[in-house]
C-alpha cells in the first residue's frame, strides 16, 4: 500500500470477469473488462439492459451473491486488491472508500428510521464518533445536497420526502463518510425531467467540490453527456468503446456505439426515420461466437464470427473493440 | 423494415411452447419429496376406495375371543381392535370416511368461497364490503371451536360435520381468492380486456380465473391437512362419524382404553391421520414452489 | 405529411371540459382528500395526426388516457367521436371501444401470462363476435405485420419474449379490433433505446398504412417531438400549452414548457446544461396550488398568478397557452414590472 503514489489511478480494473450460475446454465455477465479511473474523474458507463453495467458496479462494491458468482481478474483501489479483502476490511471499504447510490432510494433507506438517524448511524459506524457529532455531520450533509430547511428534514421519515428530495438524501447518505469513489447506478432514471436535471447538476457540483471519482451508470446518452469526463459503452458484458465523452458521443467508432447514438431520438429529427439497430441484444446464456454484436452489425465480415475483438487504440485515450474499427473510424 | 424487425425473432427456436400447468407438473415431478407424498396419497386413496375388494375381512364383524391381538398375528397383519375386528380392514374402510370428510369440505369451500371471493374482488365496492365483513365475522372465531359449535348444534353425523367443516373453511378461501382477484384485476391486461369491450363475466372466465387458480389451489391444498385433522377431531369427540362406522378419529377414541395393553394398535389410526396430513402438507409446499416460477 | 394532415382532415376525436377528481383517505376519521387528477381538459385531434401529451408525474396524462378509453368514468365533460357524442350506455361504449384502443407501458403486465400470444390477440375480436378461425387468421397477419413470425411466436407465452417483442404483441392486440385511434401510454419508455427506435419506426409505418390517429403519451420530450404533429403539455391536471409540435418546441409560450425543454439533457458533452431551469419537485395533485397551478415554481409569477386562473390564449396558429405573463393581451401581462 505504501508503494501507492498519487500519480497512479485511483481505481484500476483488469480483466474483470463475472460469471453466474443460473437455472439455464452458467453465463458470463462480465467478460474481461479493464479500465482505469483517475482521482476526481467521472466515468459514464452506457449500455442497454443486460449489458453488464450494474454487474460491474456490484462487483466493484463486492455485493454480488457469493454462492452463485465466480469473479476473476483484479480490482485495485489505491493499489489494494479489492477482491482479496476480508470481511472486516470490506466493511470499511464500503462506505469509507466506495459508496453507491441507486435508482430507487428505497433500496438505501429503511422506512422505519428517520433520514437523519440513518445518515448519523452510518457515520458512527464508519468514523467511530459520538452520536452528536454524527448528527451534526448528517445536518451538514443534508445542507450540502441543498435540501431546503435541512434541520427539520433530519427528523423526516423517507416516505415524508418527495422523490427528488429522497434522491438527494440518498446522495447525502452515500457521501457522509467522504468516499473516494461514488458508484451511481441510474440514480436519475426514475425522476421527472425537471428533477432529473437538478440531481445531475447537484452530483456534478458535489463531485467537483469533493474531488471524488464517480462511475455513473446510465442507459441515457444525454445523461452521460451531462456528467461524464470519459464514457465506456458496454454491450453483452464487454466494453466495446471507451474514450473521452466528447470523442465517443460526437464521433463514435464502434458500430454498436454508432447505432446506439443514431437510434437515440433527439431534437431536430422529426419526420426522419430513426436508424435503428436491427435485432435485439444477445441472450447471455446463448452468446454468438466471436464479436457479440456481429449478428446485428451491418459491417460484419465472416471473420467477426471467429474472434472476440480485443480493445485497440483508436486515437489518444480512446479504444474500441472491433476488428473493422480502422476502416470504420477512417 | 420487415427485414430488420423480423430478424428479432430469428433467435427463437421453432419448438412448441409448454403451457403453464404442464410446466408446473414438470417441476413438481422433479421434486422427490412431492412425488413421494403424491405416491403415498394415491396409494392410500386407492386402497380406501377399493377397500371392499382388497380388505381381508369385514369392518364391522369382530369376535370378543380375538380382541386386541398384537400386530403381526397371522391372518390379522395389523392386529385386531378392542372388539376383535381386523385393524387393517378397519383402517382401509376408515380411510373412506376420513378422507371424504377431509377432502369434500375443502372442495365445497373452494367452490363457494372461491366464487364469493372472486366476485368480491372483481366487483369491489359495497359487494366487496358485505362479503368480506361476513367472512370476517366467521373468521373471528377459532376454527376448531367454530366447527365444534356448529357440529354440536346440528348434532353428530356425517352430513352435519361436513356442513360444519365447510362453513369453517369458507372464510379463509374467500380471503385468499379475493386478494388474488384484486391483485390480478389491477393488472393492465384486465384493463386491456375491458378496453376491448369484454363484459365482466367474460373477463372473469378468461382472464381472472386462470391467474388466481394457482395461488388459490395451493392454499386449498394446504387446507386439506387441516380438514383431515379437524374431521378426525370431530369424530374423536363424538360429533362426527358414529360407531360402528370405521373412521380414524373415532377409532382413535375407541382404542383409547387399550393404549396401555396394545399401544401400537391404539396408535395406528393416529399414524394414518399423521401420514395423510403430512403428505398433503408437503405436497402443498411442493406445489407452491413448483408454481412459483414466472 | 404533416401539412396535409393538419389542413385537410376533419376532427376525429374531441374532448371538452373533461374533469376527474378522485377521493382518497376519508376512512376512520381521517380527513377526505381530493386528487384533482384532470381538471377541465379540452382538445381535439384531426384524423391521421398524432397528438403528443407530455408532463411529469401527477400531471394527469395517464388519467386522461383512461378517461378517453372509458376505463374510468369522467366527473364531467364530453367526448365526441366523429362529431357524435359518446353516451354512457353499455352498448354505445362497446361499439366505441372498437374505435379507440390503447397500448400500455408495462409490456408484461398488459399480457395475460396464462394465455398464448395468439389467444391474447384473438380475445378482443372474439368478444365482438368474430369467429375463431377468422380471428386466428387476422392475429397471424398482425403478428407478421408487427415483425413477429407467426410460426414462431403465435403459440408462445409472454414470459418467453423480450420486452420489445411483447410490446409488438401489445401493438398487434390493440390493432386487432381495427381501431381508428390508438393511445400509447408511455408504451416505448421501458424499452432499450435501440429497441425503442425499432418500435417507433413500426408505429410510424402502421399509422400511414392503416390511416390511424395516435395519442402518444410520454415523459420523453425528444420522442414526443419526433412522433407528434401536435403536442399538449399538462401540469397538475391542467393543459398549460397545446400547439403544433414544431411551433411549440421552437417557441414555447408557457414558462413550464420552457423549463421542461431546458431540462432535457444535452447530447453534447461540450454544451452541458449549466443551471437547472426550475427548482423543486412537481407538487402533488392533492390540493394543488390555487389559480395558476405552476406559480409556486415559476420565476415569472406575480400576485395575479396566485389569484386568477389563467385562460388559454392564442400564441400562434392552433397554438394556445395558459399564462398571464406570456400573453401580451392579458391585463396582468406587465404587472409589477413598471416599477
Amino acid at each position: 500500500m505504501s508503494a501507492f503514489t498519487a500519480r497512479e489511478p485511483l481505481l484500476s480494473v483488469r480483466d474483470l470477469t463475472v460469471g453466474f450460475k443460473t437455472d439455464r446454465g452458467p453465463i458470463t455477465a462480465l467478460d474481461r473488462i479493464s479500465f482505469d479511473l483517475g482521482r476526481g474523474e467521472v466515468l459514464g458507463l452506457i449500455g442497454e439492459s443486460g449489458s453488464g453495467k450494474s454487474v460491474t458496479m456490484r462487483a466493484l462494491l463486492r455485493i454480488l451473491p457469493q454462492k452463485r458468482t465466480t469473479i476473476s481478474g483484479s480490482i485495485l483501489m489505491e493499489g489494494r486488491d479489492v477482491l482479496a479483502l476480508k470481511r472486516r476490511e470490506l466493511a470499511s471499504y464500503r462506505g469509507n472508500d466506495v459508496a453507491m447510490i441507486f435508482q430507487e432510494p428505497s433500496l438505501a433507506f429503511d422506512p422505519v428510521f428517520t433520514v437523519g438517524r440513518q445518515i448519523a448511524e452510518t457515520v458512527v459506524r464508519h468514523k467511530q464518533c459520538s452520536w452528536d457529532a454524527a448528527y451534526a455531520r448528517a445536518l451538514e450533509m443534508l445542507e450540502l445536497v441543498r435540501i431546503p430547511s435541512a434541520k427539520s428534514r433530519l427528523d423526516n421519515y423517507p416516505h415524508e420526502m418527495s422523490g427528488g428530495m429522497r434522491q438527494r438524501a440518498m446522495i447525502a447518505l452515500a457521501l457522509a463518510c467522504s468516499p473516494k469513489l461514488l458508484l451511481a447506478d441510474e440514480p436519475t432514471t426514475a425522476l421527472d425531467a425537471t428533477v432529473q436535471i437538478q440531481v445531475i447538476l447537484l452530483l456534478r457540483e458535489l463531485q467537483k467540490e469533493l474531488g471524488m471519482a464517480t462511475i455513473f451508470v446510465t442507459h441515457d446518452v444525454g445523461v452521460a453527456a451531462e456528467i461524464s469526463d470519459r464514457v465506456a459503452v458496454m454491450y453483452a458484458g464487454r466494453i466495446v468503446e471507451m474514450g473521452s465523452a466528447a470523442d465517443v458521443l460526437k464521433s463514435p467508432a464502434h458500430p454498436y456505439a454508432r447505432g446506439l447514438l443514431s437510434s437515440t431520438i433527439h431534437g431536430a429529427m422529426a419526420g426522419e426515420r430513426v436508424e435503428a439497430i436491427p435485432g435485439m441484444p444477445p441472450d447471455l446464456a446463448n452468446m454468438p461466437s466471436g464479436c457479440a454484436f456481429s449478428p446485428r452489425c451491418a459491417m460484419a465480415m465472416p471473420e467477426c464470427r471467429n474472434v472476440i475483438p480485443a480493445p485497440a487504440s483508436v486515437g489518444a485515450g480512446r479504444s474500441a473493440a472491433c476488428i473493422r474499427v480502422g476502416s470504420v473510424a477512417a | 423494415m420487415s427485414a430488420d424487425t423480423l430478424a428479432s425473432g430469428n433467435a427463437m427456436p421453432l419448438r412448441a411452447s409448454r403451457g403453464y400447468w404442464s410446466g408446473v407438473w414438470l417441476r413438481l415431478r422433479r421434486d422427490p419429496v412431492s412425488m413421494a407424498c403424491l405416491t403415498v396419497l394415491v396409494l392410500i386413496i386407492l386402497a380406501s376406495a377399493f377397500a371392499p375388494l382388497i380388505a381381508p375381512g369385514d369392518p364391522s364383524v369382530g369376535s370378543v375371543a380375538r380382541r386386541l391381538r398384537p400386530v403381526g398375528t397371522p391372518g390379522y397383519i395389523l392386529g385386531t381392535d378392542e372388539l376383535g375386528r381386523d385393524m387393517l380392514t378397519r383402517l382401509l374402510f376408515g380411510g373412506r370416511m376420513s378422507l371424504t370428510m377431509g377432502i369434500l369440505p375443502v372442495a365445497l369451500a373452494l367452490l363457494i368461497g372461491g366464487t364469493l371471493g372472486t366476485i368480491a374482488g372483481f366487483v369491489g365496492g359495497l359487494t366487496n364490503a358485505i362479503i368480506m365483513r361476513a367472512a370476517d365475522i366467521l373468521f373471528a372465531f377459532p376454527s376448531v371451536l367454530l366447527a365444534v359449535a356448529i357440529a354440536g348444534a346440528l348434532g353428530a353425523g356425517f352430513v352435519n360435520s361436513l356442513v360444519a367443516l365447510t362453513v369453517v373453511l369458507i372464510p379463509p378461501l374467500i380471503r385468499v381468492s379475493e386478494s388474488a382477484t384484486t391483485q390480478v384485476r389491477s393488472l393492465d391486461f384486465v384493463e386491456a380486456a375491458r378496453a376491448s369491450g369484454a363484459g365482466a363475466f367474460t373477463i372473469i372466465r378468461v382472464h381472472i380465473l386462470g391467474n388466481i387458480m394457482g395461488p388459490v389451489l395451493v392454499y386449498a391444498s394446504s387446507l386439506l391437512s387441516v380438514a383431515i385433522i379437524m374431521a378426525a377431531g370431530l369424530s374423536f369427540i363424538g360429533l362426527g362419524a358414529r360407531p360402528p362406522t370405521p373412521e380414524w378419529g373415532l377409532m382413535l377414541n375407541t382404542l383409547r382404553n387399550s393404549i396401555y395393553s396394545q399401544p401400537l394398535i391404539a396408535a395406528l389410526p393416529g399414524v394414518m391421520i399423521f401420514i395423510v396430513s403430512l403428505s398433503f402438507n408437503l405436497l402443498s409446499d411442493g406445489l407452491r414452489s413448483a408454481m412459483d416460477v414466472k | 405529411m404533416m401539412e396535409q394532415a393538419t389542413t385537410s382532415s376533419r376532427y376525429i376525436l374531441e374532448v371538452a371540459g373533461m374533469t376527474k377528481h378522485f377521493n382518497v383517505g376519508g376512512s376512520f376519521g381521517k380527513s377526505r382528500k381530493v386528487v384533482q387528477a384532470v381538471s377541465d381538459v379540452s382538445f381535439r385531434i384531426r384524423e391521421g395526426t398524432t397528438l403528443g401529451i407530455v408532463g411529469e408525474s401527477g400531471c394527469g396524462k395517464s388519467t386522461t388516457a383512461r378517461l378517453i378509453m372509458g376505463l374510468i368514468g369522467m366527473d364531467c365533460g364530453d367526448l365526441l367521436f366523429n362529431d357524435r357524442a359518446i353516451g354512457r350506455s353499455a352498448r354505445e361504449m362497446k361499439a366505441f371501444r372498437r374505435q379507440v384502443q390503447m397500448v400500455f407501458q408495462d409490456s408484461s403486465a398488459s399480457l395475460n401470462p396464462r394465455m398464448t400470444i395468439e389467444a391474447s390477440i384473438m380475445f378482443g375480436p372474439m368478444v365482438h363476435g368474430e369467429d375463431r378461425a377468422e380471428a386466428r387468421r387476422n392475429a397471424h397477419h398482425l403478428l407478421e405485420r408487427v415483425g413477429l413470425d407467426p410460426a414462431r411466436f403465435a403459440g408462445r407465452y409472454p414470459h418467453e419474449l423480450s420486452g420489445g417483442q411483447r410490446q409488438r404483441v401489445n401493438i398487434a392486440r390493440a390493432l386487432a379490433l381495427k381501431p381508428k385511434v390508438v393511445i400509447f401510454d408511455e408504451s416505448v419508455s421501458a424499452l432499450d433505446k435501440s429497441v425503442e427506435a425499432q418500435v417507433l419506426n413500426l408505429l410510424i409505418d402502421l399509422k400511414r398504412e392503416m390511416n390511424l390517429t395516435y395519442i402518444f403519451i410520454s415523459h420523453d420530450l425528444n420522442v414526443v417531438r419526433y412522433i407528434s404533429d401536435h403536442v399538449m403539455v399538462m401540469y397538475l391536471g391542467k393543459v398549460v400549452e397545446h400547439g403544433p409540435s414544431e411551433a411549440l418546441f421552437a417557441n414555447p409560450a408557457h414558462p413550464y414548457t420552457r423549463a421542461l425543454l431546458a431540462s432535457m439533457p444535452s447530447l453534447d458533452p461540450e454544451k452541458r446544461t449549466l443551471s437547472a431551469p426550475i427548482a423543486g419537485d412537481p407538487p402533488s395533485p392533492i390540493d394543488p396550488p390555487q389559480a395558476c397551478r405552476f406559480h409556486p415554481r415559476c420565476a415569472l409569477a406575480r400576485p395575479s398568478c396566485l389569484a386568477i386562473n389563467p385562460a388559454l390564449f392564442d400564441a400562434g396558429p392552433e397554438h394556445v397557452a395558459a399564462c398571464h405573463r406570456s400573453d401580451p393581451k392579458s391585463p396582468y401581462w406587465t404587472e409589477g414590472e413598471a416599477q
